[in-house]
C-alpha cells in the first residue's frame, strides 16, 4: 500500500471524524431530522437508534461500494433500497432478540431507517463513487455523527423531561418536594427540534466557517 | 429633572465612540432614551414628522393595560377571601392581591430585562420598550398561584427563543407573552389548567373552576351571571377576568391609534359568528350555549385586544388584518367547543394565526398586484 493510502491515512481519518463535527449529518447537512425528533425522548432508545443507524449506514455503504461497478445506473435506487432493507431487517430482528423493551419503544422507527435520508444520501453521494474501505469509514462516521446528536438531545430531554438518565432517577426527591416539576414540554417532539436548533446555534458560534453567507 | 439631564450629558462622552465605556453604549442609550425624549431626527429624505416612536407606542400599551391589571389585583384578593368565606374590606382584598401579583411582575420584568440587556449588549443593538409590554403581559395571563420559578423559566424561554434568536424587537413572528404562557401550558400543565389554580390559596371545599371549564363539563347552571362576567368577579388568569376594564383599555388603544380596530372587531365577529353557527348545529349542550357567552368567557377579549393586535406578529395589510382577526375568533371557538381537552382556545388560536399572518399578507398583496395588472391590460386594449 502506498503512502496516503493506508488504512487510517489523514484523508480516511477525515472521512471518519468529519461527519462528527464539521460535516455532521443532522446539524450541518440537516438530514435524518424526523427520527431525531421521534426517538430522543429518552436516552436509551436514542442510543440504540444511533447504533442501529451506524451499523446500517456502514454496511450498506460497504456493500454498495463493492457492487458499485455492477449496478446499472438506471435501477441503482432500487438496488440500494434492497440492500438497506435487508440490513434494517437484520438490525430489527437483532433488537427484538436482545433488547426487546427498547425495540418496542422504537416501534416503527427501526423500520423507517430504510427511509432515513442519511443512509440513502451517503450511498448516492459517496459509496457509488468510492472504494469499499473509505465508504465503510464514511458510513461509520456519519452514523456516529448522527448518534452523537441523538445522544445529546436524548440526554437533555430525559434529564429535564423525566428527571432521569438511562431510566435511573437523578433529580433528587427533595427537589420535587420543594416544588420542582419535570418539564412536560421536553417529552414532546417540538422541544427536540428546539434542542437541535440550540445545538446548531452552539456549534456555529464555535465554528464560524459553518455560517452561510447571506 | 434638570440635574439628571446635566448628569447624563456629563457622562455621555464616556459611552460614545472612543470613550472608555463604549462597550456599554446600548445600555446607556436605553436608560437615556427611557428618561428623555431622544434628540435624534431623521436627516435625509422626506418623512412624516410625528413625535410618536416605538417607545411611546409601547408605553401606551402599558397604560392601556393598567385598568385590567388593577382590577385583576383586586379580583385575586376578592376570589381568595370569597373561597374562604371571609368578608373583608376593599383595601385588604386589594393588598392581598397586590402581594400575590407583585412578585410575578417583578420576576417577569427582572428575567426579561436581564436577557434583553444582555442581548442588546452582545449584538450592539439599542434596547427598547417592547420588553416592558411583554413583561407586564406575562403576569396578566398567569394564574395567581403560579410558582415563580416557572414564570422565570417561561419568560426566559420566550424572550430567547421567540424573540432574540429571530433578531429581537420587531422581528418576533410570535407574540412573546403568549409563547411564555404556551411554554408553561405544555411544560407544566398542572400549574396552569384544571380547577385548582385560578384562585390564590383556594379553600379546598370551594370550586375554583373557570366558566370555560364549567361550560366544557356542561355544568351550565353553575356559570356566573352575565353581570359578574362583565365586571370580572370570576376566577381566571390575573388580567383576563374583567371585560369592562379590558374594554376601557381597548378604547384607549384604538383612540391613540396603537391598537388595530380592524383586528379587534373582526376577531369578535369571527368568534360570535362561529358560536352562532354552532347554535344552529346544536349537537351537544355546549354548542347550544348562548353565543355571546363565548365573548365573556376566559381570555378571549384580553387576547383579542392586547395580543392579537401586536403590530409585529399580526398581519400588516388592511384586508389581511380582517382575515387574521376573523380566523382567530373562529379557531378560538373551535378549540373551546370541539376539543374537550383544552377548555380555552384563545392562546393557541392567536399563536397559530401569528404563524399564518405573513402568508395572509403575501396573498393579499399578491391579489392586489394581480388586480392592478389586470386593470393595466384592460386600459392597454
Amino acid at each position: 500500500m502506498s503512502k496516503g493510502n493506508s488504512l487510517f491515512s489523514p484523508a480516511n481519518k477525515k472521512l471518519l471524524f468529519g461527519p462528527i463535527n464539521m460535516n455532521n449529518p443532522i446539524t450541518v447537512q440537516v438530514l435524518g431530522i424526523c427520527s431525531a425528533l421521534a426517538v430522543t425522548a429518552q436516552l436509551k432508545p436514542a442510543f440504540v437508534m444511533g447504533i442501529s443507524v451506524t451499523v446500517v449506514t456502514a454496511f450498506s455503504n460497504l456493500i454498495i461500494s463493492l457492487l458499485r461497478n455492477t449496478i446499472p445506473p438506471r435501477i441503482r435506487i432500487i438496488v440500494q433500497l434492497v440492500v438497506i432493507a435487508f440490513l434494517v431487517i437484520i438490525v430489527d430482528q437483532f433488537l427484538k432478540a436482545y433488547v426487546y423493551d427498547v425495540s418496542k419503544q422504537l416501534s416503527v422507527f427501526v423500520g423507517l431507517i430504510i427511509t432515513n435520508c442519511i443512509v440513502m444520501g451517503r450511498l448516492e453521494a459517496f459509496a457509488m463513487s468510492s472504494k469499499p474501505w473509505p465508504s465503510f469509514l464514511d458510513g461509520i462516521g456519519n452514523g456516529l455523527g448522527y448518534s452523537l446528536i441523538l445522544i445529546i438531545v436524548g440526554f437533555f430531554r430525559e434529564l429535564l423531561g423525566s428527571g432521569s438518565i438511562w431510566g435511573y432517577k437523578v433529580v433528587p426527591q427533595a427537589f420535587y418536594d420543594f416544588g420542582y416539576q419535570d418539564n412536560g414540554f421536553m417529552i414532546l417532539p417540538p422541544m427536540a427540534l428546539i434542542l437541535v436548533g440550540v445545538i446548531i446555534w452552539v456549534q456555529r458560534s464555535y465554528s464560524k466557517e459553518l455560517i452561510e453567507e447571506e | 429633572m434638570n440635574f439628571l439631564r446635566k448628569y447624563i450629558d456629563k457622562i455621555k462622552p464616556n459611552f460614545q465612540e472612543g470613550g472608555k465605556l463604549k462597550m456599554f453604549h446600548s445600555t446607556f442609550d436605553a436608560f437615556e432614551t427611557f428618561l428623555f425624549v431622544p434628540n435624534d431626527v431623521t436627516k435625509k429624505g422626506s418623512h412624516i414628522r410625528d413625535s410618536i416612536d416605538l417607545k411611546r407606542t409601547m408605553i401606551f400599551v402599558v397604560i392601556a393595560l393598567v385598568p385590567a391589571l388593577l382590577f385583576g389585583i383586586y379580583n385575586v384578593g376578592y376570589q381568595h377571601f370569597l373561597s374562604h368565606g371571609e368578608s373583608v374590606g376593599f383595601w385588604q382584598m386589594f393588598f392581598y392581591g397586590f402581594m400575590k401579583v407583585l412578585p410575578i411582575i417583578v420576576v417577569s420584568y427582572v428575567v426579561s430585562l436581564t436577557i434583553e440587556f444582555a442581548a442588546a449588549q452582545i449584538k450592539g443593538h439599542p434596547l427598547n420598550e417592547g420588553v416592558l409590554v411583554t413583561g407586564i403581559l406575562i403576569p396578566m395571563i398567569m394564574p395567581p398561584d403560579i410558582p415563580l420559578w416557572m414564570v422565570a423559566v417561561a419568560t426566559a424561554f420566550s424572550i430567547i427563543f421567540a424573540k432574540e434568536v429571530f433578531g429581537g424587537t420587531g422581528m418576533n413572528f410570535l407574540n412573546p407573552a403568549l409563547v411564555a404562557r404556551a411554554f408553561i401550558f405544555f411544560a407544566y400543565p398542572s400549574a396552569i389548567s384544571g380547577d385548582k389554580v385560578w384562585i390564590a390559596e383556594k379553600a379546598d371545599a370551594f370550586s375554583g373552576a373557570t366558566s370555560l371549564a364549567q361550560a366544557s363539563a356542561h355544568e351550565f347552571d353553575k356559570i356566573a351571571s352575565v353581570q359578574d362576567l362583565m365586571i370580572g368577579f370570576v376566577p381566571g388568569s390575573i388580567g383576563e377576568t374583567s371585560k369592562i376594564a379590558i374594554l376601557i383599555g381597548a378604547v384607549f388603544l384604538v383612540f391613540v391609534g396603537v391598537g388595530s380596530l380592524r383586528i379587534i372587531l373582526s376577531s369578535i365577529v369571527g368568534l360570535l359568528s362561529t358560536a352562532l353557527l354552532f347554535n344552529v348545529i346544536g349537537l351537544n349542550p355546549y354548542m347550544d350555549m348562548p353565543f355571546y357567552y363565548h365573548l365573556l368567557f376566559g381570555g378571549f377579549l384580553f387576547g383579542a385586544v392586547f395580543m392579537a393586535t401586536d403590530p409585529v406578529s399580526a398581519s400588516q395589510t388592511a384586508k389581511g388584518k380582517i382575515i387574521y382577526g376573523f380566523l382567530i375568533g373562529v379557531i378560538t371557538v373551535l378549540i373551546r367547543v370541539v376539543n374537550p381537552a383544552y377548555p380555552e382556545g384563545t392562546m393557541l388560536a392567536i399563536l397559530l394565526m401569528n404563524v399564518f399572518a405573513p402568508l395572509i399578507d403575501y396573498y393579499v398583496v399578491d391579489a392586489n398586484v394581480k388586480r392592478r395588472l389586470k386593470r393595466v391590460k384592460v386600459s392597454n386594449n
